[in-house]
């Protein structure tokens, strides 16, 4: 690129290299990352993601100040007649937001991953899996890069479908095995779930696409957009409800939120990455990128508003009951998510987009001091990597031990003392407490709710109690009380390079509010390049809203010290919820037997449908029936038939006849070819002497 | 118009029946002695010498065929001499090349040795 | 009269033929008499350059000799055809010569005579151009089957070919002189004007056609007179077989379609029956004969006779006028489908030949595809496009012919023509059925230009047939201006 490029266009011309880099690092790793090593690998992809994270801070320092955003044409990709989609990137505020996010936070998961998945290949058995593991990862980032930065709904389906390619293949990494870590099918399951559920979102946008291209006549974002006046009301709702299923499946929102609790069967970096910070943030970007549709709908508004409000709550209640450090996390992030869509869909596009990148911090940060704890834990728990001090634990590997349990836990506070630090000020930050990040986030949202849509607002509001209720609730499991098992006691602390990244993160969680502080209002200003003044207005602090948030989170931290700090609970003892709440608890933990519910009422018809789609009409009817009964009999038979009288009798009579016949004629035909002249002469007279008695006496 | 044609049709089945009943009555009705002489082949009136079927230099037939070839073409002189002045340059050089093409042939035919006798 | 008044020009290519074909034959007795490789290569220059000259003439007819000879889109096509054939035939019998100590200069000067011969045929518009040219095609293949001497099944095959040839052209000229006694003419387009005009003797325009039919058939091996066939092909050397196969077909078929098309219209409901009777017979015959052969030079023989037949079943229709530019158009396409077929197959049959004529049995063939697989898969190649089997040329072409039959209404003889290629079906695939499934260590030959020819041919036979399209619509357009 010449300089005088650079100088007066920015750095636009490099957007394709936040794809391009992956891309390449994944190559590298793919064709000789086998003699790299671990840490030429870790070091490779990590970079690769780095170098895209550059590019999208130039990209930043190139569009800060421009308020129209710059398209940079790449290559022709689809030309038919009308329907022409280039391959072009669009750099605006709102995608370089998300460059950002994808590259920074996913930069610091490759760096901690380069140390987790040490441990973790080591765990499962299968070390020769690193290689796999960070070729997927950078696939993620390219898929994902291409999601946000492409130009129109199709770019952006192509990077839909390819993040949801990552997810499945990253969430049944261990394909192999269950998700306690014996050989099964599990994993695999929860991957294949989570693609089937992600088709029926896909559905959706797929159905929002074409209605959208009919009427629009074109899947440019611009153009779209400049039409919305001209489109009848009733099909941009019809647009706006398809494109809330796809948000659906893959923000994980109700009802198709059921596959993210799965997918934690992925490693924790890919449960950070992808299901918490970036991929299922997809739906919060496509909603706040069609903002005109959503804007121009205020219905559909309402109900998407609705979703994401219902989502946090009912998401929140399940987490507050369970028990697996990753799951609690997995139903936070649903909760979270519901927040942002709750956000978007009442037209709060800022605050949602702002909560998108705080949450990004701390609920990155949080899954990976999750992992952080569940390796130490594991650690504790394997004697060789535990400095083998005794043989006994050779013994006690065998049994059942699931690393993730926090009742397994306990006491981990002075053990790793690093993580405990870091992961409280993720929890600090998801709970709302005043100056972490997501105090300003999440009180910008509850602001906004209050104005337009109070059901919202309480329904946030319950869910930000809870919230702060289930992370007090981990915290005094995790970190204090007594160590409960054997391995909590013999946990070690995580390498640095694996908290390093938490380091930084923690300190993005505490100080993300900066971003867009109240009366300052960077972020806003930053997002008005995007979404013009009108959508991008500026929420003015409400000290009632903040006061009460902010009281309802002591008080949750508190009932949550008074259930688990004050008595921690000892090993074997019941969770004092369950005391209080008594069967709902069941039903909380039991995640309100919404997955039950769904294989009663979709899944098992659905199998028996199927079933007796293959085993009634397929095989009983078609196959033993029709092509049995009446095909292959009635073929039969009439073979048969045509076998013995006909084919016997007529044909073979003819066929043998003819056979015999033209074999016969050919051998007395032979004889006429005596090899003497003379008798071919006479057959040539005779061939004469017929054809002219034939005109002569005709 | 066929019509006109009935004598020879006339013509040809009396000719054919006549060859045919001087064969058919000969051999019926005449007496057969056979005798050595009668039995030898028909040599003109002479003594009959050696087989009836005798083999001749396959060379002697070349030299025929050489013979009539050229024989043959020459004939076409005939009518090109007769109508020489009518025909002018165009028939002298038509002539010209036809004998070309003959003498290609000919200057073949002795550098092959077709001409020699042993 | 001058030079481009008689169209010397127009018939440019034959005369370098004739010319060069002159040139060679005093070259090889006085300049190279002993090396016997720089004839061939001197002909093959020879046809080249005849190309080159023949292609160019594709566009407005013209003439020469007042009219005698029309160079028209028809002729150049079959020109191009043959002389294409004419380089097949010289790669082919380049390696077969020298192997089987037949290398002799005449035999390419022959074959230069025969395709100049076979080239005023395709241009002939007069019934004694026909004559002449059937003689000048004829006299040097009748050398060229007895090429083989000494042995005694070539020269055989030589003196049969040529007794029943003269015998043929015999009836040609008879035919020539009923015909000119009928109309006074002997142009192609005076017979029709004289015809059209009211003729005091019908009957010997009628006669006369009947007997020129027989004269061509005889050439093109139709039934009753093909019984020379499978004795020459079987007796000649390989080589010249197929060259003839094509070859004489080429020009017989040629001379046929022009005189009946442009000077027998008018008779056409007196000649279609009996062209009916000639197509049947020499379909049932050709093929039901087939089948009793074991020997593959005879088999290819009668295949070669029943492939004359679907030809004819295309001409059938040649009254009706409706029907004709597309028939002839088929004829055509079928020529050049059954040429390269038949070229390739005989290749095939070449590499498997020894002296004395081992190596020709069907038997000899067995294992043949575990041996040479490549050969033997161009030999199933050939056999599926003689059988008519997609995708090959000889598919291509008998739906064309097919076409043309029904098109014309004459449901019968399509229905027949179904049913022997079912016969043919049986002898054909038996080939490939003994070359795949039987156990057998087959002697072959494998030799540059031999190898070349099967691959160049098994490619063109499957190739062309994707092409088949372009080439018909070029046969359509060559018989345009015909009529």
């Amino acid at each position: 690129m010449l300089l005088s490029e650079t100088t007066t266009s920015g750095f636009f011309n490099l957007v394709p290299w936040i794809i391009f880099f992956p891309v390449i690092g994944l190559l590298i790793n793919l064709l000789i990352g086998k003699r790299l090593g671990e840490r030429g690998i870790g070091t490779i992809a990590s970079l690769a993601s780095a170098s895209a994270f550059v590019v999208s801070v130039l990209l930043a320092v190139s569009i800060n100040g421009h308020h129209e955003a710059v398209v940079v044409q790449f290559a022709d990709w689809i030309n038919i007649g009308d329907l022409q989609i280039p391959w072009a990137f669009r750099v605006d505020t709102l995608s370089v937001t998300m460059m950002l996010v994808v590259s920074g936070v996913g930069t610091l998961i490759h760096i901690y991953a380069a140390g987790y998945m040490h441990y973790d290949v080591r765990y499962k058995g299968d070390p020769k899996s690193y290689r796999r593991f960070f070729i997927y990862l950078n696939l993620f980032i390219a898929a994902m890069m291409i999601l946000i930065s492409g130009d129109n709904y199709l770019m952006l389906f192509v990077g839909w479908e390819g993040v949801g390619l990552c997810s499945f293949l990253l969430i049944g990494f261990w394909f192999t095995k269950n998700t306690d870590g014996t050989e099964g099918t599990e994993n695999a399951l929860a991957a294949k779930k989570a693609f089937v559920v992600n088709r029926v979102g896909d559905f959706g946008f797929l159905m929002a696409m074409f209605l959208t291209f009919w009427a629009f006549g074109s899947l440019q974002f611009d153009a779209v957009f400049a039409q919305v006046d001209q489109v009848q009301e009733d099909v941009i709702i019809a647009i706006t409800l398809f494109m809330l299923l796809g948000v659906a499946g893959k923000s994980a929102q109700i009802p198709l939120y059921v596959w993210l609790p799965d997918a934690m069967a992925g490693p924790t970096p890919v449960s950070a990455l992808i299901h918490a910070a970036t991929m299922v943030t997809a739906g919060v970007y496509l909603i706040t990128r069609s903002f005109p549709l959503f804007s121009a709908a205020p219905e559909a508004q309402q109900i998407v508003a609705l979703v994401g409000g219902a989502t946090a709550l009912f998401s929140a209640t399940i987490a507050a009951a369970q028990f697996d450090i990753k799951k609690v996390l997995a139903y936070s992030t649903v909760s979270q998510l519901g927040f942002m869509v709750a956000a978007v869909g009442m037209g709060a596009y800022v605050a949602g987009m702002f909560h998108l990148v705080t949450h990004a911090f701390f609920k990155a940060l949080l899954f990976l001091g999750s992992g952080s704890v569940i390796l130490a834990v594991e650690r504790g728990h394997h004697p060789l990597d535990n400095g083998h001090e005794d043989d006994q634990h050779g013994e006690e590997h065998h049994e059942p031990f699931d690393p993730q349990d926090m009742r397994n836990m306990g006491g981990l506070r002075e053990k790793i003392p690093l993580t405990f630090w870091t992961y409280l000020m993720g929890v600090l930050a998801l709970s709302g407490i005043p100056i972490w990040a997501g105090f300003f986030s999440k009180d910008e949202i509850l602001t906004d709710a209050l104005h337009e849509n109070p059901t919202v607002y309480w329904l946030l509001v319950s869910a930000a109690f809870l919230t702060a209720f289930y992370m007090g609730r981990q915290v005094w499991l995790i970190f204090f009380g007594k160590a409960r098992t054997h391995a909590a006691e013999k946990a070690v602390e995580s390498p640095s390079s694996m908290t390093i990244p938490l380091i930084i993160l923690a300190g993005l969680s505490v100080l993300g509010g900066l971003l867009n502080f109240p009366g300052v209002h960077t972020f806003t200003t930053w997002l008005e390049g995007t979404l013009g003044h009108d959508f991008a207005h500026a929420t003015e602090f409400n000290f009632t809203v903040a006061g009460l948030s902010t009281f309802l989170a002591f008080t949750a931290l508190f009932i949550s010290w008074l259930l688990y700090g004050r008595n921690p609970i000892e090993v074997d003892q019941k969770d004092p919820l369950r005391r209080i709440l008594g069967p709902v608890f069941s039903w909380m933990n039991n995640k309100w037997y919404v997955d039950e519910l769904y294989a009663m009422i979709v899944i098992r018809p659905y199998q028996r449908l199927a079933r007796f789609l293959a085993e009634t009409v397929d095989w009983r009817f078609w196959h033993d029936w029709i092509h049995d009964s009446v095909i292959a009999n009635g073929f039969r038979s009439l073979t048969r038939f045509l076998a013995d009288p006909v084919d016997l009798g007529v044909i073979d009579g003819i066929a043998n006849g003819l056979a015999d016949f033209v074999q016969g004629s050919a051998a007395r035909l032979r004889v006429i070819q005596t090899g003497y002249v003379r008798n071919y002469a006479l057959s040539v007279l005779l061939g004469v002497v017929v054809i002219l008695g034939y005109l002569i006496t005709r | 118009m066929l019509i006109n044609y009935w004598p020879i049709a006339i013509l040809i089945a009396v000719s054919t029946f006549l060859a045919v009943a001087v064969v058919v009555f000969g051999h019926l009705i005449g007496p057969r002695r056979p005798s050595e002489r009668k039995a030898a082949p028909y040599e003109s009136g002479m003594e009959p010498i050696g087989p009836g079927t005798r083999r001749m230099p396959v060379r002697f037939y070349l030299v025929a065929v050489l013979f009539i070839l050229f024989d043959i073409e020459v004939i076409f002189l005939f009518p090109w001499a007769v109508n020489f002045r009518n025909l002018g340059v165009f028939g002298l050089i038509e002539m010209f090349v036809f004998i070309v093409i003959l003498l290609v042939g000919y200057v073949y035919a002795w550098k092959k040795g077709a001409l020699e006798w042993e | 009269m001058t030079v481009s008044e008689l169209g010397l020009l127009n018939i440019l290519p034959i005369l370098i033929l004739v010319v060069w074909a002159c040139v060679l034959l005093l070259l090889d007795v006085f300049v190279f008499p002993k090396r016997e490789q720089v004839t061939p290569l001197l002909s093959a220059v020879g046809l080249v350059v005849a190309l080159i000259y023949t292609i160019p003439q594709f566009g407005q007819p013209k003439e020469a000799f007042n009219g005698m000879l029309v160079i028209d889109g028809f002729a150049v096509f079959l020109n191009v055809l043959v002389l294409i054939s004419g380089l097949v035939a010289v790669a082919l019998s380049y390696d077969y010569l020298n192997r089987m100590g037949m290398a002799r200069g005449e035999y390419y000067v022959m074959m230069l005579f025969s395709i100049s011969g076979i080239m005023l045929m395709t241009s002939a518009a007069d019934l004694i151009v026909v004559f002449l040219a059937l003689e000048l095609l004829s006299i040097p293949l009748y050398i060229l089957a007895a090429f083989g001497r000494p042995k005694m099944e070539s020269e055989e095959a030589g003196i049969k070919y040529f007794l029943l040839g003269a015998f043929a052209g015999g009836f040609v000229l008879y035919g020539i002189a009923l015909v000119y006694g009928a109309t006074g003419q002997t142009g192609l387009t005076g017979i029709v004007e004289a015809a059209s005009g009211g003729l005091e003797n019908p009957v010997f325009l009628l006669v006369g056609a009947a007997l020129i039919l027989v004269g061509l058939g005889f050439k093109v091996a139709a039934v009753p007179f093909h019984m020379w066939t499978p004795d020459v092909y079987e007796g000649a050397p390989t080589s010249v077989t197929a060259f003839m196969a094509v070859g004489a077909k080429v020009g017989g078929f040629a001379a046929l379609l022009r005189v009946f098309m442009i000077a027998f219209p008018s008779i056409s409901v007196d000649i279609t029956p009996v062209l009916w009777g000639l197509t049947a017979a020499t379909l049932i015959v050709g093929n039901v004969l087939a089948v009793a052969q074991r020997n593959i030079k005879r088999l290819l023989a009668y295949s070669s006779i029943s492939h004359a037949g679907f030809i004819l079943m295309a001409f059938v229709t040649y009254g009706d006028a409706s029907v004709r530019p597309e028939a002839t158009a088929a004829v055509l396409f079928y020529m050049v489908a059954f040429a390269i077929t038949s070229f390739g197959s005989w290749a095939v049959v070449i590499a498997l030949e020894h002296a004395e004529d081992r190596g020709l049995e069907l038997e000899d063939y067995a294992g043949l595809g575990r041996k040479r697989p490549a050969l033997a898969l161009a030999m199933a190649i050939f056999m599926f496009s003689f059988t008519g089997v997609p995708p090959t040329m000889g598919f291509a072409g008998k739906l064309y012919i097919f076409r043309a039959v029904i098109q014309g209404e004459y449901y019968g003889l399509a229905v027949l023509g179904v049913i022997v290629s079912v016969i043919s079906a049986y002898y054909y695939l038996r080939v490939v059925v003994v070359m795949y499934m039987r156990e057998g260590d087959p002697e072959t030959h494998s030799e540059g230009w031999l190898n070349l020819t099967t691959a160049v041919t098994a490619v063109g036979t499957v190739v062309l047939f994707i092409f088949s399209a372009p080439l018909f619509d070029w046969a359509a357009q060559a018989v345009l201006r015909m009529f």
